[in-house]
């Protein structure tokens, strides 16, 4: 359900805890060595969901149990410190003491954890040699660029062997001009590092790019878990399939129909029951000013509203009892005269719906 | 709109510095030359009676106010060098007056005083005399050196020959009493009236004749006050024989002869 | 406002309204003239001769100690005190930290009656503290250091406790995430992380002590070699010898100088 087929299970966490207005409820699992990416828009309690992991913030219900050990659970009372918890955090703004050199940043952990000075300073520095930032051992973080920071937070958390890798956004703080960069950088320090990875973002080509599976979370609630390639197929949100960049419906199928909320209905190739999801792609929706004919079972009226220019191509938000977003060429836009917006009729062929279990 | 504003506020500020300016157009001693006041200061020790006085002074002055200073007549002294404004000095020993006397009138005495150990309610350290105060186990305070009672004081242990260590010295004669009424100090060496003055907290050890020491306080009027008479009127009250029964009753003596 | 003068205005780099030098030169001026004041009238001739004189060295030595020693309590008691005032929450907090800025409201001299009350040979403390453990604080160099750490204490709690409100408690958390205990954090991240406010409030503890007078005098009392700090030394100097009293304020004015001007880059930390 959660992990793939045959990896053991490495954090099992069932987090209940009400912050603010936010309202977490969450039960996930992460395999050995896998590299789950959450994500979700703003607010949705990414942070805040790593934070009752790390032990920041104090379960209301739940537990959570690492490689066989409860870190805490709140039923029964217990709750292992964070610093106890073997684990590593890189902080979106990366949080590096300002007062300690780029070094003395790195082995922070490991002198806190009882390691003596030499030997800490040894592996620290081997550390910062492997992030490629050898020559900047002695700089305090005022003085390193924003991609040089991150790699010394990444090496200070990494460090210690944590079991539990925990990364907040860590491309956010940086210029995109950086961005690409250090994500190439960031995917292979992750890559050679064995224990369990669980990174939040906002920005899904950063998921798409880093993730073993996607978890989707919405309002401290997760609306979908897969890999990336599940997720864009058979999107199951509203906001995984903004990622995607397909209309999705819901509704009830029957009879070859699928009967949205609102009364309209849809008609998809195949033999379905029960809940569904309906997927459609923009650039199988037609645009026509005038009722269609012909062979499309899928017609119905409504108004031409926003229109966005993405690529070579043009992008329709249509109004009515099926908002849908189409996709067409600029120049049928222009034959169409869409920027005057108006009154328009949508087709969609039977087959281009892919119709899924919801 | 703002810069008008603050356009016309310049020169209600100028105007308000100014007034501020005029009201030192006085000359020193210039609140003290109003006609219906007058300022004395006076030692510490003649607290009590000098208020009582002032009182006296002002019901047949009509209406004239008399405010006092009591400090050590050191301090007053340098004050009085330094432009203060005052009417009349009176001081509790004749050094202090002779270092203003260029700045007053002809001092004349007017009272005299003797020393006393005070010690607290009911003597619980059991202080019988000079010698006690030498004792390890007592905590002695004594006026500074510079204040006339530090020096009677001093000039008292030294005719007695008794050396004494005292934990704190005070720079006016009041202070001493305090420190034993609030059972701070066990005993100190200040005049007869400051041990009447001390109320029920404080007792008195006597200090026999041969060690004590007589001191004389002087009262003159300063040369730089705008109200001579009436200043003159309050030193005249002080010496006459009204003056010496209030005295007499708050415990001091008669003027010393020579 | 006309032409030029406008065209001036608009030329300059700061956006200081010009109206207010004004005032501030006023307050330049008030600050400055006394200290001016006390440098015209020193006697430099004879300055040497009353400073070497064995009273004023055993005044100035008094007052190092006292002040020193009053800062030791001070950042004892005073920087924990900060600590829970600024991180713990708890019933009363707010009057616990109105009781910690009292004394810097309170005159001096009733401070020192407060401490006789409390720590006199009657007092409510200071009657058992003589009874059980023989130690009598007035009249001593300890009820000295007592009486300045009274007054100066509460500089130091006011500013260490803004600077831990003010410092980003995510670093203790950051820390928290790579294994170091509560103890260990606040030794290597908060209290590095504070230090400017840290310095400030010590130099402004110890100039308050320095120059503390009232309550000195008052619970402590006075005596040449005990008690008798530059302060005291000074008040005293002034009923008789206004040379002398000049030339110690001197002394005292140029050390409380010099730390200031050694500690200005801390005053305003450059984070």
């Amino acid at each position: 359900m959660s992990t793939r087929e045959g990896t053991a299970v490495s954090l099992d966490a069932r987090v209940g805890l009400a912050l603010g207005t936010l309202d977490l409820e969450v039960e996930m699992t992460v395999g050995t060595g896998e590299l789950v990416v959450l994500l979700g828009p703003n607010g949705a309690g990414k942070t805040t969901l790593l934070r009752a992991l790390a032990g920041l913030v104090a379960l209301d219900r739940g537990r959570v149990v690492l490689d066989g050990v409860v870190l805490e659970d709140a039923e029964a009372g217990e709750h292992v410190p964070t610093e106890r918890r073997p684990i590593g955090f890189v902080f979106q703004d990366y949080l590096l003491f300002p007062h300690l050199s780029a070094l003395e940043n790195v082995a922070f952990g490991l002198r806190a954890r009882g390691l003596p000075r030499a030997e800490a300073r040894r592996r620290s520095a081997a550390w910062l040699d492997r992030v490629g930032l050898a020559g900047q051992a002695g700089s305090r973080p005022r003085a390193l660029s924003g991609g040089q920071a991150q790699r010394v937070a990444l090496a200070r958390a990494m460090v210690s062997d944590p079991r539990l890798l925990l990364l907040d956004e860590p491309l956010a703080a940086l210029d995109a001009a950086s961005r690409t960069e250090v994500r190439r950088e960031l995917r292979r320090h992750l890559a050679s590092f064995d224990g369990t990875r669980l990174l939040v973002t906002h920005d899904p080509l950063e998921a798409i790019a880093l993730a073993d599976r996607l978890v989707i979370l919405e309002d401290g609630r997760i609306t979908q878990t897969g890999t990336a390639q599940e997720v864009s197929s058979r999107p199951r949100s509203r906001y995984a399939a903004e990622l995607v960049g397909v209309n999705l419906f819901r509704g009830r199928a029957a009879d070859g129909a699928i009967r949205l909320a609102g009364g309209a209905a849809l008609v998809a190739a195949g033999d379905h029951r029960g809940e569904v999801f309906a997927a459609v792609h923009p650039h199988a929706v037609a645009l026509h000013r005038r009722a269609p004919e012909g062979t499309p079972r899928n017609v119905w009226a409504g108004t031409a509203e926003a229109l966005e220019v993405v690529g070579d191509r043009v992008r329709v938000r249509v109004t009515g009892p099926v908002p849908i977003v189409a996709e067409v060429t600029p120049a049928a836009a222009a034959e169409l005269r869409l920027a005057d917006g108006g009154p328009v009729w949508a087709s969609v062929k039977a087959t281009e719906v892919t119709v899924y279990p919801a | 709109m703002p810069r008008s504003r603050i356009r016309s506020a310049v020169p209600l500020l100028a105007l308000g510095l100014l007034a501020a300016g005029c009201g030192n157009g006085e000359p020193a001693g210039g609140s003290a030359g109003s006609s219906d006041e007058i300022k004395v200061f006076a030692a510490a020790s003649l607290t009590g009676a000098f208020t009582e006085l002032g009182g006296r002074y002002t019901a047949a002055n009509d209406g004239t106010k008399v405010t006092f200073n009591f400090a050590g007549s050191q301090a007053l002294a340098t004050q009085i060098r330094q432009d203060a404004p005052a009417d009349v000095f009176a001081s509790a020993d004749t050094g202090n007056m002779d270092k203003v006397k260029d700045l007053v009138g002809t001092p004349q005495s007017f009272a005299g005083n003797l020393l006393q150990i005070v010690v607290e309610q009911g003597n619980p350290r059991d202080v019988n005399g000079l010698e006690d105060l030498a004792r390890g186990d007592l905590k002695v305070v004594l006026a500074a050196e510079e204040v006339p009672a530090g020096k009677y004081a001093r000039q008292v242990l030294d005719k007695a020959g008794v050396t004494v260590a005292p934990v704190s010295l005070e720079d006016n004669v009041k202070a001493v009493v305090s420190k034993v009424a609030l059972g701070e100090a066990d005993a100190g060496i200040v005049y007869v009236t400051d041990v009447t003055g001390g109320g029920d907290k404080v007792e008195a050890v006597d200090i026999p004749d041969d060690h004590n020491v007589s001191a004389t306080y002087p009262i003159a009027v300063v040369r730089t006050s705008r109200s001579q008479l009436k200043a003159q009127a309050f030193t005249d009250l002080v010496r006459s024989a009204e003056g010496r029964r209030v005295l007499e009753r708050f415990g001091f003596l008669p003027p010393p002869t020579a | 406002m006309t032409g030029p003068a406008r065209r001036r205005q608009a030329g300059g780099r700061s956006r200081v309204p010009g109206l207010l030098l004004v005032p501030a030169g006023l307050a330049v001026g008030f600050l400055a003239i006394p200290l001016v004041g006390l440098l015209g009238r020193t006697p430099w001739a004879d300055l040497p001769a009353a400073l070497t004189a064995p009273q004023v060295r055993e005044a100035l030595r008094l007052s190092l100690v006292c002040s020193l020693g009053a800062v030791a309590v001070s950042v004892l008691v005073g920087v924990p005190l900060a600590f829970v005032l600024a991180r713990v929450e708890f019933p009363g907090r707010n009057l616990v930290r109105a009781l910690t800025t009292l004394p810097m409201v309170l005159p001096p001299v009733v401070g020192g009656v407060a401490l006789l009350l409390a720590f006199g040979r009657r007092g409510l403390a200071g009657q058992w503290l003589e009874r059980a453990f023989g130690i009598s604080l007035p009249f001593t160099t300890t009820g000295a250091i007592l009486a300045e750490a009274f007054v100066a204490m509460p500089f130091l709690v006011i500013t260490t406790e803004a600077g831990l409100r003010a410092m980003d408690r995510r670093f203790e958390d950051a820390a928290a995430t790579l294994g170091a205990g509560r103890w260990t954090t606040v030794r290597r991240v908060t209290l590095p992380m504070i230090a400017p406010s840290l310095g400030a409030g010590v130099a402004l503890c110890w100039a308050r002590a320095l120059g503390e007078f009232g309550a000195t005098i008052t619970f402590a009392g006075n005596l040449p070699g005990v008690t008798q700090t530059m302060p005291l030394a000074v008040y005293l100097a002034l009923e008789t010898d206004l040379e002398a009293a000049i030339a110690l304020s001197l002394v005292l004015l140029a050390i409380s100088l010099a730390v200031l001007v050694a500690l200005r880059d801390r005053w305003f930390p450059t984070a």
